[in-house]
């Protein structure tokens, strides 16, 4: 089996005993089976286990490995190790505070996923059997409840950076169209009410970041987008 | 010691599917509930989930619950216990109507109603011909319903503790449950979650094998939580392995790429499957397919440089149909075995996929151990939902979508079991137990403070290699025998594991020793529980079972149709009869599984 040495740089910090952050190097022996990033860190993990990081799935559904690889968001199970540059450049993703190397603190990022309602409002009795839709209303859905809550977006949004309190961010205002463009949701007028301020919606400036680090190719901007669209609508 | 402890009615350990459903029931009712989950809730591993929930619901074409009892018991191989299989599939269509009704996106018929695909085993009229009963949301339905059903626990405002790891299960003298010790995951903090009734939806350990598609956190931790405190397991030698896994890589490929003409190859690039199943070929049952791969390949007729896998072709396809009925597989294959199915065959192994076996319980969720000859004998506040527990809905082998189902019916009436428990139960907690409080924290010290001992992942490894070398899809008398023995070196190996790592601050290493010592629990359960049963029967397949008249297949009924329990404490085995009472219709009798 043919093995290949790939080199790192890594951000560590432990604040049990690292004064601040650091960059270290390291290297690790990959075979030939080792195809995404997250393998390699795995392997990695066998050679120094404090290097920390989260990981479950590892094909890119449950949304726990977000890093910043060589500068761009992205989940280390779904990064082809062939095509990045090294030494690979991995540091936390952006924005949030770090609990430990790779590992942040999402609550800021989750609070805002909250603080839009994120589930469907509906306080008419529902029926014996299952509320209708047609099947070209349940696509209005499709690209707007694929998200994985990864936070790929949000921490590649300079508007989260400097406002993560008040600005709802990419993940969140995607989530907060998907109920507004659900049929069976009844809330609309309040989850537009809930958006409209100088801050929660409008700190969007259309950078596309949030669009182009996406992994599961979802368009937090076009739904942003949607959501303004509708508050012009209903201003008329 | 001092350990600060905490008070709530209900303690859920596990935010995936089975757990959230339950909470969900218990934060509406307004009792105080804790929900511990090791990762945030939506990254729980239902979330992988792909083909469906079934419920017979009949949007498509005449359907009926009687008949998805019907097959759920002949997939079983007749090993499931048929009062809580008729529980299961009456209550299906309420707890996916109910589902919709939280805000899952299912996909739609013309006429508005739920969408639903057939699936390997659903039949209608008894075994007569295919139904569509599968309820979908695309290829996606595991994430649809996880990320419904957390929605709607924050809509009840549950209180959940997202990276708390649970590390043991805390009983009184008697027996009744209490609660939990856990891990604050970004502390290390030690603290006891004390409750009325506590519950178990802690999911698989498919990590006890080297090839599995679950996730790296599948770790049996309730599993192994329920053994030390003297809970045995249940009918753990039947594990299910799907044929497709990518090699090496573990991820599932669905078996509708068989439907659409897939075609197993091996070395020689012949479609082996014609010579074990010539009449159902590469679309046989999932246990017939798997063992025909695996004889291909101890016969040295395995494909790659280890000859270790085999091929699914589809590359004779229309590469349009590829594209539009086969895209998600398409990017599978191209980023986890890195080639593009239209041009080359996508490599395969039969891959471990889901445990049949887990803590015993009855159909209301209840926990059940044998006490003074009652194999019925309730353990006092303690439940199980989801795949760590066995009902047993699944038997001998479990029907493609009836696991999601499970974690919605069992999820909801293991719940209102504790509703009742609690409400019957004085409001004052009683005294803690500290014996096992005790002996959870010397566990952790232990770890801490070992010198000179065995690496974490060299553990793990020897146990995941003899579990896939020793206990796969295809069994020997021999290879069982010796793999017993071989995993009691392990056990010894992981008994003596030292972490480099000893911050307080999330501690992954620490994480990653501790679910060790619960995968080990379920290791030694499957290899003992698989060396016992001298049988075949559902996934458990045996080279010394003959075929005859008597025992069709290898199925030994006048002496194998009976549940088994290891024990951890002497790794003693006991067995317990297959209930084969429904709970209103009749038997469905005894036969010979073929499809
Ligand atoms: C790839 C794949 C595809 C599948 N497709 C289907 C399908 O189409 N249809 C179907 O019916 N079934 C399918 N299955 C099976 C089904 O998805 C699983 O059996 C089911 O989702 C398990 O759900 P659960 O709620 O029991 O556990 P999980 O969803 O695994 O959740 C377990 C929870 O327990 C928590 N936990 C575990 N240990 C601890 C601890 N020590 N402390 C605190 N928390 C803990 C975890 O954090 C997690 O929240 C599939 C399985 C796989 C792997
Ligand atoms: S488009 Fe809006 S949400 Fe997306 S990165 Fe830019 S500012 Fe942020
Ligand atoms: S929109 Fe995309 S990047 Fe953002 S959280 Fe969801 S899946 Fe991740
Ligand atoms: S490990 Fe789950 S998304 Fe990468």
């Amino acid at each position: 089996m043919t093995t290949q040495t790939i080199q790192f740089r890594v951000y560590r910090y432990d604040p049990d005993k690292d004064a601040k952050p650091y960059m270290q190097d390291i290297s690790v022996e990959v075979d030939s089976t080792d195809r995404k990033l997250l393998d390699a860190l795995v392997k990695l993990k066998v050679k120094d286990e404090t290097v920390s990081f989260r990981r479950s799935c590892r094909e890119g559904v449950c949304g726990s490995d977000a890093m910043n690889i060589n500068g761009k968001n992205g989940l280390a199970c779904l990064t082809d190790l062939k095509d990045l540059k090294q030494p690979i450049e991995l540091r936390p993703i952006p924005g949030l505070p770090v609990i430990r190397d790779l590992i942040v603190d999402m609550t800021q990022f989750f609070k805002q996923y909250h603080s839009i309602k994120p589930y469907v409002v509906n306080d008419t009795p529902p029926p014996e059997k299952e509320r209708l839709q047609s099947p070209e209303d349940r696509k209005e859905l499709d690209g707007l409840y694929e998200c994985i809550l990864c936070a790929c977006c949000s921490t590649s949004c300079p508007s989260f950076w400097w406002n993560p309190d008040k600005f709802v961010g990419p993940a969140g205002l995607l989530a907060a169209y998907r109920f507004i463009a659900d049929t069976r949701d009844t809330a609309t007028n309040e989850r537009l009410d809930n958006l409209e301020d100088p801050y929660r919606l409008f700190r969007c400036h259309t950078i596309m970041n949030c669009v182009d680090v996406c992994p599961k190719h979802l368009n937090p901007t076009r739904a942003i987008g949607k959501i303004k669209d509708l508050m012009v609508k209903r201003a008329v | 010691m001092s350990v600060p402890v905490r008070h709530f009615d209900a303690v859920i350990v596990g935010a995936g599917g089975a757990g959230m459903r339950a909470a969900l029931q218990l934060s509406e009712a307004g009792l105080k509930t804790a929900v511990l989950s090791k990762v945030f809730p939506t990254r729980s591993h239902t979330v992988a989930a792909q083909g469906g929930v079934s419920a017979s619901l009949g949007n498509s074409e005449p359907d009926h619950w009687h008949w998805h009892m019907y097959d759920t018991v002949k997939g079983s191989d007749w090993l499931g216990d048929q009062d809580a299989i008729e529980f299961m599939c009456r209550e299906a269509p309420k707890v996916v109507v109910e589902l919709e009704h939280f805000g899952m996106p299912f996909d739609r018929n013309a006429d508005g109603t739920i969408y639903q695909r057939p699936f390997g085993g659903h039949m209608s009229n008894f075994g007569e011909k295919p139904v569509r009963r599968a309820c979908a949301a695309a290829d996606r339905t595991g994430h649809a319903m996880l990320h419904a059903l957390y929605q709607r626990n924050v809509r009840a405002n549950t209180h959940f503790f997202v990276e708390w790891m649970a590390l043991d299960l805390i009983r009184d003298a008697e027996g009744r449950v209490q609660g939990v010790v856990a891990m604050e995951m970004e502390t290390s903090d030690i603290v006891v979650f004390q409750a009325k009734a506590t519950l178990f939806a802690t999911g698989g350990a498919g990590r006890i094998y080297a090839s599995s598609t679950n996730a790296f956190i599948n770790t049996g931790d309730g599993l192994g939580m329920a053994a030390r405190a003297g809970i045995p397991l249940e009918d753990m030698e039947f594990w299910q392995f799907h044929p497709t896994g990518v090699a090496g890589a573990g991820v599932l490929i669905t078996e509708g790429v068989r439907g659409e003409g897939g075609i197993l190859r091996n070395a020689q690039g012949e479609r082996f499957m014609e010579r074990y199943a010539p009449n159902a070929k590469d679309l046989a049952s999932r246990d017939v397919v798997s063992r025909a791969m695996v004889t291909e390949i101890n016969e040295g007729r395995g494909c790659g440089p280890n000859k270790d896998h085999v091929l699914l072709d589809i590359t004779h396809l229309d590469p349009e149909v590829i594209k539009s009925k086969l895209p998600g597989i398409r990017e599978i294959s191209i980023k986890f075995a890195g080639v593009d199915p239209i041009q080359a065959p996508i490599p395969v192994v039969p891959t471990c996929h889901y445990q049949m076996g887990g803590i015993p319980t009855n159909y209301k969720g209840e926990v059940v151990v044998p006490k003074d000859g009652d194999h019925k004998a309730v353990v006092p506040g303690f439940y199980a939902a989801g795949e760590v527990a066995c009902a047993s809905v699944h038997g001998a082998n479990r029907l493609g979508t009836n696991s999601l189902l499970d974690l919605l019916v069992f999820g909801k009436s293991s719940a209102n079991s504790m509703i009742e428990f609690i409400k019957s139960e004085p409001a004052e907690l009683p005294e803690l137990a500290m014996a096992d409080v005790e002996r959870s924290i010397a566990r952790v010290k232990r770890l801490d403070e070992q010198k000179n001992g065995t690496n974490v992942h060299e553990a793990r490894s020897a146990m995941q290699r003899v579990m896939q070398n020793h206990c796969g899809v295809f069994r020997f008398k021999d290879m069982l025998a010796e793999g017993v023995d071989k995993i009691l070196e392990v056990e010894k190996m992981v008994k003596r594991c030292e972490i480099a790592d000893k911050s307080k601050v999330f501690n992954t290493a620490r994480v990653e020793a501790l679910e060790l010592e619960n995968l080990i629990e379920v290791a030694k359960a499957t290899m003992i529980s698989a060396n016992a049963r001298t049988e075949s029967r559902g996934a458990h397949v045996r080279d010394d079972a003959p075929d005859t008249p008597e025992t069709p297949n290898g199925r030994d009924d006048k002496n194998w149709l009976k549940h088994t329990l290891w024990h951890r404490d002497g790794n003693r085995l006991e067995y317990k009869p297959v209930n084969l009472t429904p709970l209103t219709v009749e038997t469905i009798a005894l036969k010979t599984r073929s499809y």
